[in-house]
């Protein structure tokens, strides 16, 4: 058989390229590269909509014309306290998931990260038949305690932190995994006993993880919708976070819904570029 | 079991982990250093491991200074937090996340002191060391030599009543090693308790250790002290860290007949039975023509199979009755044209035949 080869152009630019670093051709194939764009363009362009179509001459009027303020307010708190919550007690799971054993931990695993998948709603309804004032705890809180949750902002951080909580442990609980036990080794031979180690060593070396763990988890709760909306209602001022504010803004004052669109995409910007920054660059976590 | 006295350890345990069983029996006194030698997987981590208390044994027991440590029979654990116990692990492990002086004064803190307290004990520590100049550094920006000084001032820092050392300079470059070899055995010498080294380096055991123990397989092939196992090796494996030919034979007076094939005689008259024999490479002669056969020397044929480049001589590998490895200096290959495949004599003085008892035990 006979091979033709046939040249092709290679800039100086790409010839150097290649002989530094060595590869590929980076050219894409067209079959890749045409759905690529097609997902490019999908993803981008809605945002680009938003962006176009902001009322940017009155911003602030828009904004102010609202509730904005009020839930922009208690969408940070919530999801500050949300996060705070969570760091509390899945931080310590996260640990009992990764450092022991016992029968049936696979299915806590399960169980535990199941609201990353579970539609939101649905976790709004459960937490309704569990905590409402029939419900199965919820029932006694009231009878005696006098506590009432659904519809408080108390019922807005449990939505949330049911939501967003995972997030934290998955995270918290694979830099466990992956973290060099050596040091707690090292550690228990310097005479530290299990939660020295826990606050000491085991801590601050998943410190990178945790903090990422943490952004994303209150990311998540900043956004969260659907739990919250079923299980704590939309009242202003009380439980009508930032999503839930847009989702009615936008039926009765568009301007206003892009411009509080806007403070949320503003806000993930900052999110996603604080993650980039401090934790995801370059695996902070060896 | 002999006793060690006051401050000592005792080990006499099994520990079985998947597969693998290390038996060990050993002893070792206050301001004692014993060198634990053996290959990779010879179970010389898990020996130290047991006796940190970081993994529990499963048969046997365990006691420092008089007290049970680990009894497997008796069900009595010591954690390892609760062990007096100062580990200087082969790769150091400082914690990255605190500086020196917080890595020096993290024992004193965890085994109960306040924070002005364990400061002060780790400054005194650092001084000792040399490293109060480094104090506010991070372990990440130390060189070999330090972080090895900081891990021993860290474990010495907790007072433990025995030191266990971890391939301590196996992480250091040739340059390095031998600065720190000498430093390290000043404050061993300083150290009240026990000691147990663990190394696959004969240099570094015959350097620092008072007393060696060669594990192999989990099992004790040979102890004595470093002198004597370099002269005398048990088993294969310790004849060729310390460089010495070995062969297994049968003295029967002047004569020893090799189990491998040959025979040497011998200036130790007095040996009877199995033995040991070791001999130098550098003790062997090598010539072209087969040389006057003499009461006092062993001559044997010998065909060359391979050649090496040591620093400053070449070692060859002599296969023959019995096969042999030979130190010549390089003048001497090219003046005798010594290459693979060539046939030459080769001559050993009954003075250099080291002849010795082989226990029954051992292995060879």
């Amino acid at each position: 058989m006979v091979t033709r080869t046939a040249p092709s152009r290679l800039t100086a630019r790409e010839r150097a390229r290649r002989t530094a670093r060595g590869g590929a051709p980076r050219s894409v194939p067209a079959p890749l590269l045409a759905p690529a764009l097609i997902a490019v363009a999908f993803l981008v362009l809605p945002l680009a909509a938003l962006l176009i179509r902001a009322p940017w001459g009155h911003l602030g009027a828009a904004l102010s014309g609202s509730d904005a303020t009020q839930a922009l307010v208690l969408s940070l708190w919530t999801s500050t306290i949300t996060t705070g919550i969570s760091v509390l007690i899945g931080v310590p799971l996260a640990w009992v998931l990764a450092r022991t054993s016992f029968p049936g931990q696979r299915l806590l695993r399960a169980l535990v990260t199941l609201p990353l998948v579970l539609p939101p709603v649905v976790g709004g309804v459960a937490l309704l038949f569990a905590f409402s004032r029939v419900g199965m705890v919820g029932r006694y809180l009231d009878s005696w305690f006098g506590l009432t949750i659904p519809f408080t902002p108390l019922a807005v951080i449990m939505a949330q932190t049911f939501v967003a909580m995972p997030f934290l442990i998955i995270t918290v609980e694979g830099a466990l995994r992956s973290a060099d036990q050596g040091f707690e080794e090292a550690a228990a031979t310097l005479g530290a006993s299990r939660m020295t180690v826990f606050r000491r060593v085991t801590v601050p070396l998943i410190a990178p993880s945790l903090g990422a763990g943490a952004v994303l988890c209150w990311a998540r709760a900043l956004g969260e919708f659907g739990a919250t909306i079923t299980f704590a209602g939309s009242f202003p001022g009380q439980t009508e976070t930032m999503p839930i504010a847009v989702y009615y803004a936008l039926q009765t004052d568009p301007d206003a819904a892009i411009a509080l669109s806007l403070v949320l995409l503003l806000v993930s910007v900052v999110v996603l570029v604080s993650l980039r920054d401090r934790w995801l660059r370059g695996g902070a976590v060896s | 079991m002999t006793d060690a006295g006051s401050g000592g350890l005792v080990v006499d345990a099994e520990v079985s982990r998947g597969g693998f069983t290390l038996a060990v029996s050993l002893t070792a006194a206050a301001g004692q250093v014993v060198g634990v030698l053996g290959p990779n997987g010879a179970g010389k981590s898990t020996l130290l491991s047991a006796v940190a208390g970081l993994i529990p044994i499963t048969a046997g027991r365990i006691t420092l200074a008089g007290q049970v440590m680990d009894d497997a029979a008796a069900g009595t654990f010591v954690e390892a937090s609760r062990r007096p116990v100062g580990f200087v692990f082969q790769d150091y492990r400082l914690f990255p996340h605190l500086t020196v002086a917080e890595n020096v004064a993290f024992s004193p803190r965890a085994r109960g002191l306040g924070r002005q307290a364990a400061r002060s004990a780790a400054s005194h520590w650092l001084d000792r060391l040399g490293l109060t100049a480094l104090a506010d550094r991070k372990p990440g920006l130390l060189s070999g030599g330090q972080a090895q000084r900081v891990a021993l001032a860290r474990a010495l820092a907790g007072q433990p009543a025995l030191l266990l050392l971890d391939e301590p300079l196996s992480a250091l470059d040739a340059g390095a090693r031998l600065d720190v070899q000498a430093e390290l055995r000043r404050h061993l010498a300083d150290f009240a308790g026990p000691c147990l080294l663990v190394t696959h380096d004969p240099i570094e055991a015959l350097m620092l250790a008072d007393q060696l123990i060669v594990l192999e397989t989990g099992r004790i092939v040979q102890e004595g002290s470093p002198a004597q196992i370099a002269r005398q090796p048990a088993t294969a494996y310790v004849a060729k860290l310390v460089g010495l030919n070995l062969y297994v034979g049968q003295a029967d007076g002047s004569q020893v007949k090799l189990a491998g094939g040959g025979a040497f005689v011998t200036a130790d008259q007095g040996q009877l039975g199995d033995v040991l024999v070791a001999l130098r490479p550098s003790a062997i002669l090598i010539s072209n023509q087969q040389p006057q056969p003499s009461s006092a020397r062993n001559t044997w044929p010998a065909k060359i199979t391979g050649l090496t480049l040591l620093a400053d001589r070449v070692r060859l590998e002599l296969e023959g009755q019995p096969s042999a490895l030979v130190d010549v200096t390089p003048a001497a290959v090219a003046e005798l044209s010594l290459s693979p495949g060539g046939q030459v004599w080769l001559t050993a003085k009954a003075t250099e035949i080291e002849v010795y008892p082989r226990s029954s035990s051992q292995p060879a």
